[in-house]
């Protein structure tokens, strides 16, 4: 190992009349594990230089000798900020290639987890936007919200952060009343949280003048660079997966989508914020949808994919045929048909594509993730060249830039 | 939407002729193949046609097939145009002797880091790139690890040291001695074995003899 690779010392300290600034991987402002090489003439940035991979985990190698389950955990600790919508793309990914049809009513609960997951996603995001610029009030007042979200997961699936959450066809139970009873009661009170903390931030004077104008993009400009998501919106163009290519019966909603002009932090923030309230939106639709399956089919939660589905733990105790798939599916024997597939999902910071291609292997052959976050992170030099640097640790926060995302 | 996957097909074959082959569909996602020296020329064309429009590169990524000679790495692009909302994909093939492929970087600014990603894992020479060096790895790695050639651990393999894992005679006699250290991994095999066995037997000697008196 050289010794000139990590810290990159100036050459002829003295002559240089600019400053080099390791703006992380480990700095407080980073809220990940991620390195800025910054060049400051004052406080000026003349040049960035971006180093990611610090937290590489290999995901798409891995991917090459796990059978389908064993992915999902993977998909989790991509972007963990929003885990289910990875989850659910992944399924999504996997029911295309095997074929499965879901049921309606999977659809919709899906659905409200997507939602649920993009406005925990938004609200971190936006709420640490504040704390970047010097408002911490918000942060802690909504993390209660996050905290409700992040109940309703547990009583879905049991765990919070990586939540593993799903299956091949559908979910692993029905949700339980008490999962219902917390989504109304987040139904309830969180407009009025929401529109406190829009209170808070969008006509805040200090909080205009550290974001209007901070890190913008042109759409042109964003979409040469990939962008996807709300920082694409920001920009002005009205891309949204939900939309384009509708997934999980997406076509259903009725839903409209936040725009901005001018690509910058306050457009983004007023993006997310857009989008917060759009979900909400959509969450009480398939709610009212989900309320309306009576009888059976108000107890449907999966679809009928044997092979993939596994069976229910009193079926294996007593029948051949359960005992048998649950093996399979447990230790992974399950041939997947050969196929080639491109599945994507409006994550909580864009386009999460999943390419998938089968040998007709237990495994996939090959398996690449499509991380918004991986792609758009190489315009952040363009977006703060000649900025001060309080505004570049600002535009990195409104980026929503998650390192695991970044890296996989 | 009057894009459809057989417009496209046919300006393709229109503007390229034989040298695009193996069209398919599937999950009616417009699947190609192109020779590798045209790639620019076809996301050039792709690109700038006011009918085709396809401005925003999805992904990019590679694929390795040992078995193919002469083709073993695939890159493989997705586009989209967002205006008649149609995707499509192409592939390029090269051989791993010499996977120069052109960069696409001039056409997408995303392309840079996804091409760096691809180099990365696959070894892809991108000719043109601005910057092209490794991005997740660390710089001193001289493999490229998502190659077929290199498999991850087989969970039922049986050639592991079982002394690192306190089985086996090296484990259970570094247990026997209570000398609180397990074998010096170190040393050569055989003499590791041979010092502790000698350990070992002459305690039992030593425990025998006690015995004995």
């Amino acid at each position: 190992m050289s010794v000139d690779q990590h810290i990159k010392l100036p050459e002829g300290s003295i002559e240089k009349t600019t400053t080099t600034l390791n703006l992380g991987p480990t700095h407080p402002a980073t809220h990940g594990v991620f390195q800025n090489i910054l060049e400051l003439d004052g406080e000026r940035i003349v040049s960035a230089e971006q180093t990611v991979g610090y937290i590489h985990r290999a995901f798409e190698k891995l991917a090459e000798r796990r059978p389908l389950y064993q992915i999902t955990t993977l998909t989790d600790r991509l972007n963990y900020c929003s885990s289910p919508i990875n989850n659910m793309g992944w399924h999504i990914t996997c029911e295309k290639l095997l074929g499965v049809k879901t049921p309606k009513r999977v659809d919709y609960l899906r659905v409200i987890i997507m939602e649920l997951s993009r406005i925990s996603d938004h609200l971190i995001c936006n709420s640490v936007v504040g704390v970047d610029s010097g408002a911490f009030t918000g942060f802690l007042y909504v993390m209660q919200y996050r905290e409700l979200i992040y109940e309703i997961y547990e009583e879905v699936c049991g765990s919070r952060l990586t939540t593993n959450m799903g299956r091949i066809g559908g979910f692993e139970r029905n949700f339980t009343n008490a999962a219902f009873e917390k989504l109304e009661k987040f139904l309830a009170e969180y407009p009025g949280v929401l529109r406190e903390f829009e209170n808070m931030f969008t006509r805040n004077r200090i909080f205009m003048e550290r974001t209007i104008g901070a890190g913008p993009i042109s759409a042109e400009r964003a979409l040469n660079y990939g962008f996807t998501g709300p920082n694409l919106r920001a920009a002005g163009v009205d891309y949204d997966v939900r939309v384009h290519t509708p997934y999980s019966s997406y076509e259903d909603f009725q839903f409209e989508i936040p725009v901005g002009s001018t690509g910058d932090c306050y457009d983004r923030f007023l993006v997310r914020n857009g989008e917060m309230w759009q979900s909400l939106k959509i969450i009480e639709d398939a709610y009212r949808k989900v309320k309306e399956f009576k009888g059976t089919d108000a107890d449907v939660f999966h679809a009928d994919a044997p092979a993939y589905y596994l069976p229910e733990k009193k079926d294996v105790y007593t029948k051949m045929e359960a005992l048998i798939w649950h093996f399979k599916i447990v230790m992974g024997e399950t041939e997947i048909p050969p196929g080639e597939v491109y599945q994507s999902v409006e994550g909580g910071n864009g386009e999460v594509g999943y390419y998938l291609i089968s040998d007709g292997g237990r495994t996939p052959y090959r398996l690449h993730f499509r991380r918004p976050c991986f792609i758009y992170y190489q315009a952040y030099s363009e977006l703060t060249k000649g900025s001060m640097l309080s505004d570049a640790i600002i535009t990195m926060s409104s980026l929503n830039l998650i390192a695991g995302e970044m890296d996989a | 939407m009057s894009l459809t996957n057989e417009t496209i097909k046919e300006r393709l074959k229109a503007k390229f002729g034989d040298e695009v082959s193996n069209f398919e569909e599937p999950y009616g996602l417009l699947t190609f193949e192109a020779p590798k020296d045209l790639n620019l020329k076809i996301m050039q064309f792709l690109f700038d046609d006011e009918e085709l429009r396809f401005q925003f590169l999805t992904d990019l990524c590679a694929v390795h097939y040992p078995g193919q000679a002469g083709r073993e790495l695939a890159v493989v692009y997705h586009l989209h145009n967002l205006t008649d909302n149609i995707r499509l994909r192409f592939k390029v093939f090269t051989a791993i002797a010499q996977p120069d492929v052109f960069t696409a970087t001039q056409l997408y600014s995303s392309a840079n880091w996804m091409e760096r990603e691809t180099f990365d894992f696959y070894g892809v020479n991108f000719v043109g790139h601005p910057n092209l060096k490794r991005i997740l790895n660390v710089d001193e790695m001289t493999y490229f690890p998502m190659r077929k050639e290199f498999p991850l651990e087989d969970q039922t393999r049986i050639d592991k040291d079982d002394a690192m894992f306190g089985r086996g005679p090296g484990g259970v006699k570094a247990g026997v001695d209570g000398q609180g250290h397990g074998p010096v991994t170190g040393q050569a095999g055989p003499l590791n074995t041979a010092d502790q066995g000698g350990a070992t037997s002459q305690e039992m000697r030593a425990g025998k003899g006690s015995d004995e008196l």
